[in-house]
Parts: structure tokens; C-alpha cells; sequence
């Protein structure tokens, strides 16, 4: 009983930093609609700052005021990165911030290098609080107890500042209503500044507080934000309670599997997610989300027609070109070129269920992945013929699609996305900790082609033929009655439930179909670098397609594609420099604001303005 | 619209990429392939080692005649990344080897990548004792001192004690997993009747170190081994001390004396402990040791790492097995790996085996104490695995590829 209530303490103890950052995040969402990638990073900014100031500032005063001031400083970077990052780009399609947010990421993480060093800081102990006192005879650190007292503190003090407070009732008002709040006079750009600041600070507290029981580190802000998510998304997005008790929950729920099923740490947050999801769609104390609420921004789109005769005879005469490439050029570019297609038929696979059928999957890794370890390990396994194998894994990741698909498409927004989030987080969990079967991380080596297949100009046709080869199929499919039944469940899903369209049924199928052109895109990549370990099943492989599809321009046929083609090219550039990480962040931030429809969108209404005309009036 | 994009971009690369290849060929170019900024900590150290022990070589006027250079590429510790770095190294870059990796499933990848294109991977710090075992290859050969080996030694040790009932943590992983099994094979062969009475797998980088060391406590066992490094191994040391963990109990560490998880840990380093690690401020005036960490300090103004000693140690192997082979293609150079022999290393003579392609290095075995309120290892000795190793008919039957 005495262990049973030490092991609760320290479930409590732990919710602290995880409940600050997710309440953070949780408040930007509810008001902003910002999935916000980078908090981690406020996270990670400020254990660092945390452990600066406590050098400089001494004794407990100096500890307490440090932290006090930490969040001051965190809350600060976070109103300028909202200021200059994310005001421009407001008006660019939902969810296109993402991709903002992952620029802030990488440049933060650099910034983050050149100022604190590579090592590890290990945090200074808060003054007075060295040591345990026994409860029910079990040693409990003094700190865990003055941490368990300040959470709730925290919740208490965020609740009066949103309920009772004006600045609340604003808050709470542009969370409800955006437009609303602007005709009335709010200068909405510096309420969302100020929830931005805030909610980074809560994140800054949450680094400087959990100090004493770690430090800082260049891996926390990854380290964190798949847990913080699943706090907000457990507890309702948006909802402050909520986040207390997913955080609470989680962390509770963690101390009691490291007792009892240690082998199981990874697997379990995301099973209490999928399990919370499935029961309570919208999250603990969420609401529902009612569809329209935060729709589509800007004009809508004009419907997609097929190109023109002297559209295809350029495709045909690219194609051409393409095939005649290994005539001229030298082996790296043929091998960049492969990969380039990889991705492309990645990307090109989201985009299909993104663009064409609006459901942001935040897991699309996982048929990715799934195709690539089913075809590793038949031949891992069972030595199937190369030929065999590679057939396999678009089926594999098919009918992965198809099961995970029937759970997710009942949801929609983002809580769709946070479902396949959780999916494929599962899945990856099994790759990486089933090691009779699949050797976790160690990964699956030696899968290479077959022997006619085995240099690079064949494998570079092979690739060809089979990634141009799904581009075509998806785009004829955008094409085709399917295609247009799946955009209009997108767009209005009453009036095509109303035309007869099962709306939920074909998106089950274009979600299945997408798993199935991923699959393909993973059994060619496998082969193509002879291994496959669970890092292209991550949330970050995930989040790579989401970016280049984001980038390339969602509401485009061509925006995956290009967007991958672009991010293949520019990072192969750029990771020669030292500070790479840095730049790529600054480009990626760069085209965000530059291009908000992403690059073809971009490039398209350029070229209509050129022209004089414009998609309304073509319409 | 889709072609053109993406066929524009290629002729672009294609172009731009061209005049890279046309660089003068008056050096010999190794590919190194490394995380430096995912793993800063420990790639920094071990590229300076590489730059002093590149330096000293073309000082002394290189290798054949011409000076010895090395690509330093980021692959993000992604391995399919690696591979394509790898590739565009040797293509076009005219790199004659490749050598890197610290993270193990990058190494694996990279062997794996060098056994089909017929390349030469010297795989510097990757531990996995799959990479010369399981999955060895002709094409592969590997400097540090594999998993299996430092296990040993701590088991060894254990041994001597009469802890009968252990508990074990360790990052839930392919290293951490390889880790503790090697650990209970070799004590079990050396004394049988020891029981294992908890088995704790904290996600990397991600440990519950309060919880965790409740579950320890909770089984009551007599000894501990540890496998956590990094900030799990901080967290780990300081829940673990507030709450008396290791109060009267031997503890086993991997790696928990190298410096760079070692110096983190300030005056909180947990006395006591036998760890394995590398004491370089322990070494004795006018040994090699001592010399090499004499000369690292000087060129860098930092004190070494493990990683700086892995670095130097690879470079010094290369330019040897260049030297030896009196070419850089590749068969020449894995004929120069066999058996490769090079007197006066840091570590004394390094040797690469050719039953499995493995070097001889050793490891510091030691007890953590406190000094001017740092943590060293003291009473260290350098132990060759000799005496540790599989025999040979074990390892030959082990590698599926010879």
C-alpha cells in the first residue's frame, strides 16, 4: 500500500512539466488553431535558459527567480516567433503553420547548439530540497512533493485568467468565434500574440521546473512534444482541465507500467490514446467539432480539370527525357533521381487522401514503413524471391490501410489526424520492440534486388516505371467519377451523402488506396537502399511528406510531387553546410511566407495574374 | 505540370552537382559519414580526434606520397540517408573508403550498403556485436570494442562478489537488449546460481527514473547493471541517490565512466560504481596515453573524449592500412585490413583480426570516485578482450557470409 502511493507521488510529480507544456500548447490551439510542432522547443529553450540563469543567480531566490524569469524569456521568443513567423501566413490553408512550425524547429535547434554547447547540462538542485521524506516509510524526494503542490496552482491560476478574467473572456470568445471577436473591435493579431507568448512561456516553466529531476539536453524538444500531444489530444484539444487530467493520467498510468510491464513504456501512451480516441472521439473534456467551424480559409478552390493537349505532350516529353537520362548523366543522379521518385510516390500518395479528400494523416509513415518491412521481411524471413516480396508490400500496406482506415474515418480534423497518429505510432512501437521478428532497431540489411535488377540503370527504370507509374494511376483516379465523389465528401459531405455518395465509404477506400501507392513507394525504397529500420516508420517520416505536401500546395494536383522534389534537392544541398539545420529552417519558413498555397499554388496564381485572368472568372 | 517541376529540378541538380566531380584528385579521400548534429555530443570529440590524427599523418607527408583527406558528411543518423551519402561519396566524390557512424543501425546499413557495391566500411563506433557477428561482412571491419566485450569484463567482475540476485536496466533498444543478455550469459557461465530479479526497460532518452528506481527497489536485489547513458543515466543516478538505491549495493555500469556521460554528472557522479569508461586524467607521464591526450589538448584546448581517442584511433588505421596496401582500390585495401598491425597507437599495438574483422581495442574497466568534486574512474586497468572473445569456430560459425 505505503509503494502503492510512493509510485502515485511520483505519477504526479511527473504530470508537472508534461501538464505545463500541454496546457501551453492546448491554449494556442483552442485560440489559434495552430498545431503547434515547435513547442517542444520552447521547452527545450527553457531548460536551457532555466540553467543559465540559475548559474548566474544563486541561493533560493536566485533558483525561484529564475524560473520565474525563464518563462518571462521563453514567452518572449515565442511572441516574436509568432509575430514574424506565423502572423503572415493566418490566411494560408488550415493546418499550413505546420510546416511554419517545423522551420522553427530546426532553426531553434541550431540557435540552441551555437549558444549552449553540444554537452549535457545537468540541473542544479533546488536549494533546501536536497534528499527524501519518507511517506508510509517509502523515500519520497522533497522536490516531487513541492511540484505535485504547484500543479494544481498552475491549473487554478490559468482557469481564473480564462474564466473570470477580461482578457479571458476574449480568449474564450476568439476560440468561438474569430470574426466575431474582430467586429467587435479586438485587435485580434495581439490576442493571438499574446496566447502564443503565454502558452510558451507555460512551455519555458515546464523546462525550468522539471530541472531538478533531469536538465537540459539538444534531444528534448522531440523528446517531448509526441507526449504533449497526446496529453491535449486524451484530455480535448483546447481544454485546460483536460490536459491536467491527461497529464495526470499518463504519467500515473506510465509509473505503474514501468513496475509491471516495463517492456511496454512506448507502446503504452499510444494505446491509451487510440483506446480514448475510439471511445471519446473529442478527448476527455473536448467538444465535438463541428464541421465547418474552422473550414477551409480563403476563396474557394476551382474543380481540377485534366490537362490540355499541349499539357500532356510536355508530360510525354519529359517522360522521354527522363528515360533517356542514364544515356548522359552520371550515376548520383540517377540514385538522387530514385529517391527523389521514392518520395515523390510518398508524397504524391498523402496528397491524394490530403488534397483530394481532405484528411490530414499524421501517420502516413506507417504504410510507408509497412510496405518496406513487409516485402524486408519475407525475404528476411522466408528468402522470397525479390519479385514476390516487392508485389507484397503495396498489398501489405493496403490492407494495413483498410484496418487502421476503419477506425480513423469516423473522426475528422484533427483529431482524424491524431488517431492515425497514434496508429502508426503503434505500429512503429511493434517494429521497433518485436525483435524476433523484426530485429527492432537493429533493423532488417541485406535486401537487395535481384540480380538483373541489380545495377543502378536498371533499378532506376524499375523505379521509374513503377513511380511515374502510381503518380498516374492516383492522378487518373482524381480524374475519374471516384475522384470527384471523394472531393465532394470533402467539401460538402451533406449534400453528397444527399447525392447518394457514401461519403465515409469512399473515403475508407481512397484511405486504403493511399496505403496501398505508400506501400509501393516503401517496397521500392527498400530494395533501392537494401535495409529498412523503424526510423521510416516515425512520427518524423510522417511529418517529412505532411511538409512537402504542404509545400508543394495542397489544393494542387502537382503539390506533392513538387514539394518533394524540392525538399529532396534542397536538403541534398544543404546538409553539406555546418549550419544546416539553420538554413533549411529559414528556407522552409522563407517559402511559407513567401508562398502560402505552397509553391504550385503559388507559381499558378502568379501565372494567372500574368496572364489577366483568374480562376473566378474562369469559373 | 508535374513532370515539368520535377524534371526542371533534376536538370538543375544534374548541372549544379556536375562541377563537384571535377575537384583535383591529388588527395586520398575517405567518405565519413556521421550524425554531428543529432548526436553533437559525441560526434564533436570524435571529429576533432579524426583532425589531429589527420593532421599528424600529413605532416608527416601523408600517405603514398599525398595527403590524406576526409569528407565530412551529416547524415541526420538516418540510415537510408547514410546510404545515399555513402553512395554519392564513392561516385562521384572519389572517396576510396567509408568509416563513420556512431549510432548502430547506421552502421548496419552502411555494411550491409559496402558488401553489395564491393566498398570498404570501417565502422568506427557502432558497438552492435551483429555488425562483425551475425551480420558481418568481408567488406566490414569495426575499431571499438563491441557490447559483447565490455558486458564481459563487468560480468567478470560481478563474478567475484557474492550479490547473488541482480537487477538490470537498460535502454529498451537493440544496444540495450544486446547489452544485458551479454551480461547474463557471461555471469551465468562464470556463476550459475545468480538469478535476475528485475529486468527494467526505460525508453531511450525518455526514462521515468523516479519510477524506475521504485521497481528496482521493490525486487530487493544485491547488485545492480546499468545500461542507461545520457540524460537517462543523470536521472537515473540522481532519483536512484536521493531515494538510496545504491546504498550498499555493487553496481555495474556500461560505459557510465566515459567522460561524456561521466563529466555531466558533476559532483553526483555515484561513487563506487564499476564502470567502463576511459580515465585519460589518470594516465602516467611518458606512456603513448598520455602523449596522445598531451597532444589532443593542445590542438584543441578541450579535454578528450572517448569519441576523440575513437577518431584519432580511426584515422591512424586508415593511413596504416593505406600504406600497407600501396593502393586505394578496394580489394588492395581489404587485403591491408587483414590482420592489419599498427605498434605505438595510443592503446599500444592495434590489430585488426581476420577471423571476424574486429580490432583488438580494449576498454578501461574501473571504480568511480570522487575527485575535487568530479567523478574519475580510479584503480582502472586496460583490459584487451582476450580471454573475452567467443572462440573462433563460435565466431566463424556465427558470420553467414565467409
Amino acid at each position: 500500500m505505503a509503494f502503492f502511493f510512493a509510485q502515485l507521488l511520483t505519477g504526479l510529480a511527473n504530470a508537472c512539466s508534461l501538464f505545463l507544456v500541454a496546457s501551453g500548447l492546448s491554449l494556442i490551439f483552442g485560440v489559434t488553431r495552430i498545431v503547434n510542432f515547435a513547442h517542444g522547443s520552447f521547452y527545450m529553450l527553457g531548460a536551457f535558459v532555466g540553467v543559465t540563469l540559475m548559474q548566474v543567480l544563486p541561493g533560493a531566490m536566485g533558483f525561484w527567480g529564475a524560473i520565474l524569469l525563464t518563462g518571462l524569456v521563453v514567452g518572449a521568443i515565442g511572441a516574436f516567433v509568432e509575430m514574424v513567423v506565423l502572423r503572415p501566413i493566418y490566411r494560408a490553408p488550415e493546418l499550413f503553420q505546420l510546416v511554419a512550425t517545423f522551420g522553427v524547429i530546426l532553426v531553434i535547434q541550431d540557435l540552441a547548439l551555437m549558444v549552449w554547447g553540444a554537452e549535457d547540462r545537468m540541473g542544479p538542485r533546488a536549494p533546501g530540497l536536497r534528499g527524501v521524506w519518507r511517506i508510509f516509510g517509502e523515500p519520497v524526494p522533497k522536490y516531487d512533493l513541492v511540484i505535485i503542490a504547484i500543479t494544481p496552482l498552475i491549473l487554478f491560476a490559468l482557469w481564473y485568467l480564462i474564466t473570470k478574467t477580461r482578457v479571458g473572456v476574449l480568449v474564450r470568445a476568439a476560440t468561438q468565434d474569430r470574426e466575431m471577436v474582430g467586429a467587435l473591435g479586438v485587435n485580434q493579431a495581439w490576442l493571438f500574440t499574446g496566447v502564443f507568448a503565454l502558452g510558451s512561456a507555460l512551455a519555458g516553466w515546464g523546462g525550468a521546473l522539471q530541472l531538478p529531476k533531469g536538465g537540459a539536453d539538444l534531444l528534448m524538444d522531440f523528446n517531448i512534444i509526441g507526449a504533449a500531444f497526446v496529453v491535449v489530444v486524451i484530455g480535448g484539444m483546447g481544454s485546460l482541465p483536460g490536459a491536467f487530467i491527461a497529464a495526470v493520467l499518463i504519467s500515473v498510468l506510465n509509473v505503474f507500467g514501468v513496475t509491471y510491464l516495463p517492456q511496454s513504456t512506448l507502446v503504452l501512451m499510444f494505446v491509451v490514446m487510440a483506446v480514448v480516441l475510439i471511445i471519446r472521439p473529442y478527448g476527455l473534456l473536448g467538444r465535438e467539432e463541428v464541421a465547418g467551424e474552422h473550414g477551409q480559409v480563403g476563396a474557394p478552390e476551382s474543380p481540377i480539370r485534366p490537362y490540355g493537349p499541349t499539357g500532356q505532350m510536355v508530360v510525354v516529353a519529359l517522360l522521354l527525357m527522363l528515360a533517356a537520362l542514364p544515356l548522359f548523366a552520371d550515376r548520383f543522379v540517377l540514385i538522387l533521381l530514385i529517391d527523389m521518385l521514392v518520395f515523390a510516390l510518398f508524397a504524391a500518395s498523402l496528397h491524394f487522401i490530403l488534397g483530394t479528400g481532405g484528411m490530414v494523416s499524421f501517420g502516413h509513415a506507417a504504410f510507408f514503413g509497412g510496405g518496406a518491412y513487409a516485402a524486408a521481411l519475407l525475404v528476411y524471413h522466408l528468402e522470397t524471391p525479390m519479385e514476390i516480396a516487392f508485389l507484397f508490400a503495396p498489398l501489405a500496406a493496403g490492407l494495413l490501410a483498410l484496418g487502421i482506415g476503419w477506425f480513423c474515418i469516423r473522426l475528422s480534423g484533427v483529431y482524424f489526424a491524431m488517431l492515425t497518429l497514434a496508429f502508426s505510432q503503434l505500429v512503429w512501437s511493434m517494429a521497433y520492440q518485436w525483435r524476433d521478428l523484426t530485429r527492432g532497431d537493429d533493423g532488417l540489411v541485406n535486401i537487395w534486388p535481384a540480380s538483373w535488377l541489380s545495377g543502378t540503370t536498371p533499378f532506376y527504370y524499375f523505379t521509374l516505371a513503377f513511380g511515374v507509374g502510381g503518380i498516374l494511376v492516383l492522378r487518373h483516379i482524381i480524374h475519374s467519377p471516384f475522384g470527384y465523389a471523394l472531393r465532394a465528401g470533402r467539401d460538402s459531405p451533406r449534400q453528397a451523402e444527399a447525392m447518394g455518395i457514401n461519403v465515409k465509404r469512399v473515403q475508407h477506400v481512397a484511405f486504403g488506396l493511399a496505403g496501398v501507392m505508400a506501400g509501393l513507394a516503401g517496397g521500392i525504397f527498400v530494395f533501392s537502399k537494401g535495409s529498412v529500420f523503424p526510423t521510416e516508420l516515425e512520427i518524423g517520416a510522417s511529418f517529412d511528406a505532411l511538409i512537402v505536401v504542404f509545400l508543394g500546395g495542397v489544393k494542387t494536383l502537382a503539390g506533392g510531387v513538387v514539394g518533394a522534389g524540392f525538399m529532396t534537392v534542397v536538403e541534398d544541398w544543404l546538409t553539406r553546410l555546418e549550419y544546416w539545420r539553420l538554413v533549411l529552417g529559414l528556407v522552409i519558413i522563407a517559402v511559407v511566407i513567401i508562398a502560402p498555397e505552397g509553391i504550385v499554388g503559388t507559381l499558378r496564381s502568379t501565372w494567372a495574374k500574368f496572364r489577366g485572368t483568374n480562376d473566378e472568372a474562369v469559373k | 505540370m508535374t513532370f515539368t517541376r520535377r524534371t526542371l529540378l533534376a536538370a538543375t541538380t544534374a548541372l549544379a552537382l556536375a562541377p563537384v566531380a571535377a575537384l583535383a584528385q591529388d588527395t586520398i579521400k575517405i567518405g565519413e559519414i556521421n550524425h554531428y548534429k543529432r548526436m553533437a555530443a559525441f560526434a564533436e570529440p570524435y571529429k576533432m580526434g579524426i583532425e589531429l590524427g589527420l593532421k599528424e599523418i600529413n605532416d608527416a607527408g601523408g600517405v603514398l606520397g599525398k595527403p590524406l583527406e576526409f569528407i565530412f558528411r551529416d547524415d541526420q543518423g538516418d540510415p537510408a540517408e547514410a546510404v545515399k551519402i555513402a553512395e554519392e561519396l564513392m561516385t562521384r566524390d572519389g572517396a576510396v573508403m567509408l568509416t563513420g557512424s556512431i549510432l548502430s543501425h547506421v552502421g548496419l546499413a552502411l555494411s550491409s550498403f559496402a558488401a553489395e557495391k564491393g566498398y570498404l566500411y570501417l565502422a568506427a563506433e557502432p558497438l552492435a556485436d551483429s555488425l562483425v557477428w551475425t551480420s558481418g561482412n568481408p567488406n566490414t571491419f569495426r575499431l571499438r570494442a563491441s557490447t559483447w566485450i565490455q558486458a564481459a569484463m563487468l560480468a567478470e567482475e560481478a563474478a567475484k562478489t557474492d550479490a547473488v540476485k541482480y537487477a538490470t536496466i537498460a535502454p529498451n533498444y537493440a544496444y540495450g537488449q544486446d547489452a544485458v543478455a551479454a551480461f547474463k550469459e557471461n555471469l551465468k557461465r562464470l556463476k550459475p546460481e545468480v538469478e535476475f530479479v528485475a529486468e527494467q526497460w526505460p525508453a531511450l532518452f525518455k526514462i521515468d527514473a523516479g519510477a524506475e528506481v521504485q521497481a528496482i527497489e521493490r525486487a530487493k536485489p544485491d547488485a545492480i547493471y546499468n545500461v542507461t547513458f545520457g540524460t537517462d543515466l543523470a536521472k537515473f543516478v540522481r532519483e536512484g541517490g536521493d531515494r538510496g538505491l545504491f546504498d550498499g549495493r555493487p553496481v555495474y555500469g556500461l560505459l557510465s565512466g566515459e567522460p561524456e556521460y561521466l563529466e555531466p554528472l558533476g559532483d553526483e557522479a555515484p561513487e563506487g560504481w564499476f564502470v567502463t569508461g576511459y580515465p585519460w586524467y589518470g594516465f602516467e607521464d611518458g606512456t603513448a596515453e598520455k602523449a596522445f591526450v598531451d597532444a589532443y589538448m593542445a590542438e584543441t584546448g578541450e579535454t578528450p573524449k572517448i569519441g576523440s581517442l575513437v577518431g584519432y584511433l580511426d584515422v591512424i588505421s586508415i593511413a596504416a592500412a593505406i600504406e600497407k596496401a600501396g593502393a586505394t582500390d578496394t580489394d588492395s585495401l581489404i587485403a591491408a585490413f587483414e590482420g592489419l598491425e599498427i605498434p605505438d597507437t595510443p592503446i599500444g599495438t592495434l590489430m585488426y583480426r581476420e577471423v571476424d574483422n574486429q580490432s583488438n581495442m580494449g576498454a578501461y574497466v574501473g571504480t568511480l570516485a570522487m575527485q575535487d568534486g568530479k567523478g574519475v574512474m580510479v584503480d582502472w586497468t586496460y583490459k584487451s578482450p582476450d580471454g573475452y572473445m567467443p572462440s573462433d569456430e563460435e565466431i566463424k560459425a556465427m558470420r553467414p557470409a565467409e
